[in-house]
């Protein structure tokens, strides 16, 4: 008895082991109850699981479990039932001309949903997410268009891309370099004369200079009061939206060494019916004519 | 000559270096080499100058001499490289973490996110938490078996050897050199190295067991053992590779696809089970009933829980890899294995909480035994979490996603660094001969700076990770997926503006304990008031509640 009383806690009355390391002993407390049922249940519950699903290896393949289960078979399954979902509304799509889509709502909301999907894929890496643009890459949420911006001209570039060399229906055009042209003082006044079209030149003599520079080098493409021309593919310079920066240097740095942008045409990539729905999702943001 | 041995062979091993930087195969390996050789050239002309590394006698505040017979040396040295490569590992946390809040913040290219990424989880798991377990365990093991370390200087190999390796890991790392495996990112030459000195390690402190003088073996060294003996299983399988040239830097893993990965996250899982539960459940065991003084709750219970938690954490690894290529029937297995792995987990917290019974006053007067406390809370919150993150209809959520992150800094922060910082300031005025701390109002002071950041850290991981969980699976009314992965991750900007704050308020915690204790190795004291106020009279203690 001696040796039990020894080994007695006197804090909690429990006893301990009567092992002492250091000075650390150990109680002989039982291990909690709810500990050991709440163990116990979780085995009892992976056994379960292990019964109803997939789980034991064997020698050339594992137990199926009595559900069936297979994750393959269920991503497959959904993107079945997905697809047959969506069937018809797609083949509509891809029968339908343009306009009778965009004047049919339920189509017109599927397809701009679609067409936003799509887009955060693979647009939205130059467009950026909300398509507003970044610095020579357009914004597609305003009212100007290079190209045009009807539902048919959106469509046009979006399936042939702009200056891409894939695909023989591209847009094209090439702005030449006019610095082999023009001397640095012309480039200048052409500059200030552009820039005097939307606000304050630098310098309004070399405006005035710049005006009948501009009629003869540029207005063919650019249009006599420089609004552009989508036929080219020739920017508005009239309305204070800028590609490649506002600044006279600029402008006359563009005017020397053009640079042109290249968009991808996605028509041979992503298929008709998804470059529709790119087109409408396009067309919904705002800017469309 | 002193160190006589140790300068050829450290000399032999400078020569083999600077032949390897001549015959080196690719750009990468020579630079790596030339790290390597002047670190070794470095140790050498250290060790030939005849610097004594005992403490100075006629120091001003000497070494109080102690009777203890036991091997302290390592220890001191591993408590020191702790809060060193604590304080590494943390900043370099931060510096990640600006980083992903300000992407100008990539210096290319060895600054770069995807190099710094592994810099500060080797960093922290193993230079921080590697230098805690090795010191701690061989403090530990000597105590519960009153037996000196086996091996004469092979301790000292251990904890050299292991710098070497961290230095190599690391600067590696920012030479781009890895083998892209998660927490195993060196290359074959250094994992060879590692592997050396960890069987050391195995031979130092199982040979300290066999030496022992008590008849039983103490549970913390059961935990111990099991982390030091796990380990070196799961580096040497996961590491298996063949490299492309013995001058090279390059190596080429003995599996692929699927098997491969299924490989990684049985060691990465482990190297969380073992290395970061096991590991610190042993220094749970030793520290926690020293400091509060009383015994271990229950004896059956550490039996029980050990030898659950090791069966069963080996198997858990597949829910790394859930909804993968990985065949259904292994996913469910690493499932289910994690289900039940959270009881035995928490015996640990039941038998760390349940020792302060009797002894719970303490919280109010002690702040080590709050840190120790507090440890074990996030022990049992991230062993719950982790189960519950491994069932799949969960996982489908959260995986891949800031949740991840936080779930890991919850035990890495809250677990793993908090129990370590408490055994830490139990270790050092007893390791360096002092009556106390230089200061205890600033572990305080720690304490809660350290406790702050965990939790903003860890809120504002949750919040983003499930934010960007739902983002990523947010479908509108036609059935087709909202965001773009850019607008999810821009999303992201405010929380890690915030989770960069946890950081820093961790980050200064430590600062304070580097200065605490640095003040305490050299013998200071501050002079200030004992936390709780002055001790009350007998009488109004023990007068029970009204």
């Amino acid at each position: 008895m001696s040796d039990t009383e020894k080994n007695i806690d006197k804090v909690s009355g429990v006893a301990t082991t009567g092992h002492e390391w250091d000075g650390i002993r150990e109680l002989d407390n039982p291990i909690p109850r709810w500990w050991v049922w709440t163990f116990y249940a979780t085995i009892i519950w992976s056994i379960g699981y292990t019964v109803a699903y997939p789980a034991w290896p064997l020698i050339s393949s594992a137990t199926s479990g009595l559900l069936g289960y297979s994750s393959r078979q269920e991503l497959t399954a959904t993107l079945d039932r997905v697809a047959a979902d969506q069937a018809d509304l797609r083949a509509a799509i891809g029968e339908k001309p343009l306009e009778e889509i965009l004047a049919d709502e339920t189509l017109r909301r599927f397809a701009a949903s679609a067409g936003a999907a799509a887009f955060n894929v693979n647009c939205s890496q130059c467009h950026g997410s909300g398509a507003e643009g970044s610095a020579g890459y357009p914004n597609l949420n305003d009212d100007d268009w290079l190209w045009g911006g009807d539902i048919e001209a959106i469509y046009q570039t979006i399936a042939h891309g702009v200056r891409f060399t894939g695909d023989a229906e591209t847009r094209f055009s090439e702005m030449p370099p006019f610095g082999d042209m023009l001397s640095a003082q012309e480039t200048q006044q052409i500059a200030a004369y552009v820039a005097s079209l939307t606000g304050d030149p630098s310098d309004d003599a070399s405006a005035t200079a710049g005006a009948p520079l501009f009629a003869d080098n540029c207005a063919a493409c650019h249009g006599e009061d420089g609004t552009g021309d989508q036929t080219f593919g020739a920017p508005n310079l009239a309305d204070a939206i800028w590609f490649y920066g506002a600044t006279e240097a600029d402008i006359a740095a563009q005017i020397r060494k053009p640079r042109h942008g290249v968009m991808p045409g996605w028509q041979a990539r992503l298929g008709k019916t998804t470059v529709k729905q790119l087109s409408v999702y396009v067309h919904s943001l705002g800017g469309a004519e | 000559m002193k160190y006589g041995t140790e300068i050829v062979v450290l000399a032999l091993a400078t020569f083999a270096a600077l032949v390897a930087v001549a015959m080196a195969q690719d750009v990468p390996f020579q630079q790596h080499v030339w790290i390597l050789f002047f670190v070794l050239l470095g140790t050498v002309i250290v060790l030939m100058r005849n610097t004594t590394f005992a403490p100075r006698q006629d120091a001003a505040i000497p070494l109080r001499p102690h009777a203890s017979a036991y091997m302290d040396g390592p220890v001191r040295y591993g408590t020191v490289a702790t809060m060193f490569w604590g304080v590494v590992g943390f900043l370099v946390g931060v510096v990640v973490a600006l980083q992903l809040a300000y992407p100008d913040l990539n210096i290319e290219p060895w600054f770069n996110f995807g190099r710094m990424r592994p810099l500060h989880t080797s960093a922290v798991v193993f230079a921080f938490g590697g230098n805690a377990l090795i010191a701690t365990s061989f403090y530990v093991v000597q105590r519960t078996c009153r037996a000196r370390l086996f091996g004469g200087n092979l301790a000292w190999f251990v904890f050299w050897g292991y710098q070497l390796f961290i230095v190599m890991a690391a600067t590696g790392y920012l030479l781009g050199i890895t083998q892209s495996r998660e927490y195993a990112e060196p290359e074959w030459y250094v994992d060879l190295w590692l592997t050396i000195v960890w069987v050391a390690y195995l031979l130092v402190f199982l040979g300290t067991i066999v030496r022992r003088k008590e008849p039983h073996i103490y549970v913390a060294n059961w935990f111990y053992l099991s982390f030091i003996v796990t380990i070196a299983m799961l580096h040497v399988v996961n590491n298996l590779a063949m490299p492309v040239s013995i001058f090279g830097s390059k190596s080429y893993s003995l599996f692929s696809g699927v098997q491969d990965a299924l490989t990684q996250w049985w060691y990465g899982h482990n190297a969380v089970g073992f290395f970061l539960t096991a590991g610190f459940l042993g220094m749970m065991y030793y520290f926690v009933p020293k400091q509060v003084n009383r015994p271990v709750y229950s004896y059956r219970l550490s039996i029980i829980h050990f030898w659950a938690l090791i069966f069963l954490y080996i198997w858990a690894g597949p829910h790394h890899l859930h909804y993968t290529a990985l065949p259904d029937w292994a996913q469910t297995l690493g499932m289910v294995f994690s289900v039940m792995l959270w009881m035995p987990s928490w015996g640990g917290m039941i038998n760390g909480l349940m020792t302060l019974s009797g002894a719970w006053d303490k919280l109010r007067t002690d702040p080590i035994v709050r840190m120790m406390v507090l440890a074990i809370a996030f022990y049992g919150m991230s062993t719950f979490e982790g189960p519950m993150m491994s069932i799949k209809a969960v996982n489908s959520l959260s995986h891949y996603t800031d949740w991840t992150i936080g779930h890991v800094h919850s035990g890495a922060l809250g677990w793993v660094g908090m129990i370590t910082f408490g055994a830490v300031y139990f270790m050092v005025p007893k390791l360096w001969g002092r009556p106390r701390l230089y200061s205890l109002r600033l572990v305080t002071w720690h304490f809660w700076l350290a406790t702050l950041g965990i939790v903003v850290y860890a809120a504002v991981m949750w919040v983003s990770g499930i934010q960007q969980g739902l983002m990523w699976r947010e479908y509108d009314d036609q059935g087709f997926l909202v965001y773009s992965f850019a607008e999810t991750v821009a999303a992201m900007y405010p929380y890690y503006v915030v989770r960069a704050i946890g950081g820093l308020l961790f980050l200064s915690g430590a600062l304070v304990m580097a200065y605490n204790i640095t003040m305490t190795i050299l013998g200071y004291e501050r002079e200030e008031e004992p936390i709780g106020g002055q001790l009350a009279s007998p009488e109004s203690v023990l007068k029970p509640a009204e």
